[in-house]
């Protein structure tokens, strides 16, 4: 970005605090043997190398310090790097762990601030929320990276994911899962299973053109056929969260 | 340049068999030579559905095994000498195919046939997937009820991930539908899904709807595909679904209810 400040007559805001709110990905350590953390870690890498390459990582100390072990953070934000991870801030550490952290320019999180935890997928995921409560205006910032471009029908039996957006042409059938980070969008009959903001993203929406889906999910809440209403049945429809509470919309309705 | 046709369902009791016999029938009948392999090892029906059981010498499973050679093992049809059948194996099961043994059958077959009918097993396990793995085109046989529909998305959902042809990132299969036990006077009344609700679902190209008729189990019952049975309603669909195939343009039949005033006046409800 090109400065250009001095050729205004006035002085513009050269900068503004925004709050946003970002899907992290948070690894909960249960061991303090940092040769089988580095063991785990790469063969975990190894599944997904490209959906791990530079993703930034809040490591949760909770569990480790409750079943009494002490962990060297120098050391283990060593091999978290050295794995590709690039460490963003730590929670649930002790007073100790904290001052390291710092010492590391590694902020310390609260661990009342929630997160996906790895190993209990509960349907109902909380995302991180800002530290601070800033009454600066609260303009929520999504980062999608990429959308995925589907053309071809998802039959019965298959699985997508998308890291970002997820765009399907074709029809998704029943019995088919389709999950996406970002939003998706369905220009066809959905009547499978659709996931949107699967790791926490709780913007994320869900469009289509023919709502007869067997589940509708945002950020893990979500709805069975059952329980939706005869009157968005077979429509274009938008569905967001709005306080926890999945809402359906008919798109044409509007106008 | 020889195609493989594989006919699967997902599904069994639809129709595959019956639909692999009568089109290999009739695409040998229109002067394609042809061979049809059933793949369904352990449960072998085709032989009988071909009446070719009592020649039977060699099976599929001896040519991979290398304990006969194809032409020891291929029985030429006694009613159309363009068409070879190639029997399963009733004494062993699925695990004896495999994935390179079928091909080299294939590549054997490939250079002396024009087309080669693959009469995959119900499922979705080894036996089907084998079956439909080295596919050109496919015929999926479906009955207009939803546990069919559903078997047939699914099975559509493996041919455009796991057939050769999507592993090697080629053109996917050519797929096709088959509404088979078609019967109009049910759709109307509701018992049955209609043409358009199956084609709403599955999003296809009909090559065809074969209408429920006696025909079919009269022709099984004597080992003559009911292809050749030229004056049935079943015969025909086939008929028109061979045509199709190769590039005919002949109108649907048998979609609509084709009994006339007095039929429907009489007629049962």
């Amino acid at each position: 970005m090109s400065i250009d400040s001095q050729n205004k007559p006035y002085k513009p805001f050269a900068l503004e605090f925004k709050s946003s709110t970002f899907s992290v990905p948070v690894l909960v350590l249960s061991s303090d043997d940092l040769v089988i953390i580095e063991h785990q870690l790469q063969e975990k890498i190894s599944l997904a190398p490209e959906f791990f390459r530079n993703s930034p990582l809040v490591l949760d100390l909770q569990e480790i310090n409750k079943q009494g072990y002490d962990i060297n953070i120098v050391a283990l934000t060593d091999i978290i790097r050295k794995a590709g991870l690039l460490p963003i801030g730590i929670r649930g550490g002790n007073v100790q762990q904290n001052k390291q952290a710092i010492e590391l320019l590694l902020p310390v999180y609260s661990i009342h601030s929630g997160g996906v935890s790895a190993d209990t997928q509960k349907p109902k995921t909380i995302i991180p929320v800002p530290e601070t409560k800033t009454d600066i205006d609260a303009d929520v910032v999504v980062d999608v990276t990429t959308t995925t471009l589907i053309t071809q029908p998802i039959r019965s039996g298959q699985r997508l994911y998308a890291a970002g957006d997820l765009v399907i042409l074709a029809q998704v059938s029943a019995g088919a899962e389709i999950m996406a980070e970002g939003n998706i969008h369905v220009y066809n009959t959905l009547r499978g299973r659709a996931l949107a903001g699967v790791r926490g993203n709780t913007e994320a929406r869900i469009f289509c053109f023919d709502l007869q889906a067997e589940l509708i999910s945002i950020a893990g809440n979500y709805k069975v056929s059952e329980d939706l209403d005869e009157a968005v049945r077979n429509k274009p429809v938008q569905i967001y969260l709005q306080d926890q509470a999945l809402i359906i919309k008919d798109i044409m309705q509007h106008h | 340049m020889a195609r493989i046709i594989v006919v699967t369902s997902g599904k069994g009791g639809v129709g595959k068999t019956t639909t692999s016999a009568a089109i290999a029938m009739g695409l040998a009948k229109k002067g394609h030579k042809t061979a049809v392999i059933d793949f369904d090892v352990g449960l072998r029906n085709l032989d009988l559905i071909m009446g070719c059981e009592r020649r039977v010498v060699y099976d599929f499973v001896n040519v991979i095994n290398g304990e006969a050679t194809l032409n020891q093992a291929l029985i030429r049809d006694k009613n159309c000498n363009l068409l070879y059948i190639l029997p399963a194996s009733q004494t062993r099961d699925k695990d004896a195919l495999s994935q390179e043994g079928v091909g080299k059958v294939l590549d054997e077959l490939k250079k002396d046939f024009k087309y080669i009918v693959c009469d995959s097993p119900a499922g979705i396990e080894k036996g089907a997937h084998l079956a439909m793995y080295f596919a050109d085109d496919a015929f999926v046989v479906t009955n207009p009820e939803v546990s069919s529909v559903r078997d047939s998305d699914r099975m559509l959902g493996i041919l455009a991930s796991k057939s050769r042809r999507a592993v090697d990132n080629e053109e996917p299969i050519k797929e096709y539908l088959l509404l088979t036990r078609y019967s109009p006077e049910r759709v109307k009344l509701g018992e049955m899904l209609s043409v358009d609700d199956v084609q709403d679902i599955l999003s296809l190209h009909l090559l065809g709807v074969i209408p429920e008729s006696k025909s079919v189990l009269n022709a099984s019952n004597s080992g003559t595909p009911v292809i050749l049975d030229e004056k049935s309603d079943a015969g025909q669909a086939y008929a028109d679904i061979v045509a199709r195939y190769l590039g005919e343009n002949r109108p649907h039949r048998f979609i609509d209810d084709k009994r006339g005033f007095f039929g429907k006046l009489f007629g049962s409800k």
